[in-house]
């Protein structure tokens, strides 16, 4: 399968894909904000709605949405302060409804491969896209590897440390949302918060350590991608359910595993 | 802190509080569920701002407080962690010295040193490389007393600690904040919820209901009775009895 360009240039994609959305999806699991990628995905279809009625380029309208939007819930937070969970309802609530009419809108017949995944052909600029902020969310989360985890672990603490955590947080939201916007076009909006989502479910069962559980959850959302990927071209699936189901597939071998290997710790 | 109030909303969570801590004090804090302890100390540290007042720490306006090294803050959060939550004992301990330094500067051996150290003091050196999540609940917050201890502070800020703590270990905290004590001379405020146990510990006590701190310094006067009113009104009556 790899004799096809596109196949091998979805491959390139997606392992990109399997390294970016659990390493994200780490942070946002472990500050249980899980549901952020579950808003600004739905905020990324109407900016790739917006993108197909303007003719314009339907990924990078879906970068400059989720961007917006991922400020947008930062600035609500502190609005709602506390009740901080309702920035998130206010946004999901205004992605939907904004994608919902502008596909009814016409000229969006492409919209349901933004909504499942496809594995259409690449363009080689995408893939230089795609590497680029690849590459960056990579280095981001390299660079502020320590203070996002005292951030994850305990928040107030890392602000009284003197950490800039506001700005941190909101580093942080863009780099969601431009996973997102990186992910949608395989994986698909309604699927990317699985993929950030599974793999790590899995990686903390078995992790003892911060780094080891980041590095887990990777190597899984890697796995699941390639899997996914291979049997969706030969049984010819939908990319992004083969992907996300594979990824099911591996934390229910992570739970199996675990119960067999302690079996006293029943409840 | 001078002429205090705070809140959250239209009801007053807290009005005109005046208190003072001194070096060296041992200071409880008491009082039922949602008498404002946890927002009282977030006061103290800075993590909430009064909508009136002022408050200094050190002698120093809280608004230019930067030195935030001199203070160690344990939050009531810790102790809903997460026992999932993928940490070792040693990354816990030393988040916020790496936080401070870029992921490609090495950790420094002194850093390293400084870990083991308050570890060591904490005596829960044995565990540097175990997952925090599965520790027992006192040893948690030794760890957790680790983490606030890495700078040295001057004053250590505590949250109800000792929820959901044996009764062998909360005697093993006790005696460890004994010998910061000794050691260091280190200020300690701390919110509990047993009022029986921490009056016997502290010098002196700050009672809060209905949103005022009643302050009773207990080298002087151990009445008792007193702050039970004080706190709970006055058809409280204090049982005695033997187990
Ligand atoms: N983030 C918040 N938003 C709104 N009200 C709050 C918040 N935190 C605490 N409160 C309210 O303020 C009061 C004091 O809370 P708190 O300081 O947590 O009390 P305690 O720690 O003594 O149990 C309570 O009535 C509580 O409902
Ligand atoms: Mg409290």
């Amino acid at each position: 399968m790899l004799s096809y360009e596109f196949m091998r240039r979805s491959l390139i994609m997606g392992i990109m894909i399997g390294i970016v959305a659990p390493s994200v999806g780490y942070f946002l699991v472990l500050r249980r904000q899980s549901v952020i990628g579950d808003t600004l995905s739905h905020v990324a279809l109407s900016g790739a709605a917006f993108g197909m009625l303007t003719n314009s380029y339907p990924i990078f309208t879906a970068i400059i949405f989720t961007v917006i939007a991922s400020l947008g819930i930062e600035g609500l937070r502190k609005k709602f302060k506390h009740y901080a969970e309702l920035s998130l309802s206010i946004i999901l609530s205004a992605g939907i409804g904004l994608a919902s009419i502008l596909i009814s809108l016409g000229n969006t017949q492409g919209v349901l491969s933004y909504l499942f995944g496809s594995l259409s052909l690449v363009s080689s600029e995408e893939i230089l896209l795609f590497t680029l902020l690849s590459v960056l969310i990579i280095g981001t989360i390299i660079f502020l590897y320590n203070k996002m985890f005292y951030i994850t672990f305990d928040e107030e603490s890392a602000y009284l440390a003197g950490l800039s955590t506001n700005r941190i947080n909101i580093f942080f939201s863009i780099l969601v949302a431009l996973t997102i916007a990186i992910s949608m076009r395989i994986v698909g909006v309604l699927l990317i918060s699985s993929l950030m989502v599974l793999p790590v479910a899995a990686s903390i069962l078995i992790a003892k350590s911060f780094k080891s559980g980041l590095v887990y959850s990777l190597l899984f959302g890697v796995v699941s991608v390639i899997i996914g990927l291979t049997l969706s071209y030969y049984l010819n699936l939908a990319t992004g359910g083969t992907i996300v189901l594979s990824a099911l597939a591996i934390l229910l071998i992570v739970i199996m595993f675990q119960s067999i290997k302690k079996p006293k710790n029943t409840f | 802190m001078e002429n205090v109030s705070f809140s959250y909303g239209k009801a007053p969570t807290l009005s005109k509080v005046n208190l003072h801590v001194d070096r060296g004090d041992f200071v409880g804090i008491v009082g039922p569920n949602g008498s404002a302890k946890t927002t009282l100390l977030k006061l103290m540290v800075g993590l909430l701002k009064p909508d009136e007042g002022s408050i200094k720490l050190f002698g120093q306006s809280i608004d230019d407080f930067r030195d935030y090294q001199r203070i160690g803050y344990i939050s009531q959060n810790v102790r809903e962690f997460n026992i999932m939550f993928p940490a070792t004992v040693e990354e816990v301990v030393g988040a916020e010295i790496n936080a401070r330094r870029s992921i490609f500067s090495r950790t420094k051996e002194e850093d390293k040193d400084r870990i083991y150290e308050v570890l060591q003091r904490v005596e829960m050196i044995d565990y540097k490389k175990q997952k925090v999540g599965s520790l027992s609940g006192g040893q948690k917050q030794r760890i957790f007393i680790a983490r606030a201890l890495i700078n040295n502070p001057e004053i250590l800020f505590m949250d109800e600690p000792l929820v959901g703590v044996d009764l062998d270990s909360q005697n093993k905290f006790y005696s460890l904040l004994d010998r910061l004590k000794e050691d260091y001379n280190i200020t300690i405020v701390m919110v509990s919820h047993d009022i029986g146990v921490i009056s016997e510990k502290v010098n002196r006590l700050f009672c809060l209901s209905n949103g005022r701190v009643y302050d009773h310094d207990l080298t002087k006067d151990i009445h008792g009775a007193n702050i039970l009113e004080d706190l709970y009104g006055k058809n409280v009556r204090l049982l005695f009895h033997k187990h």
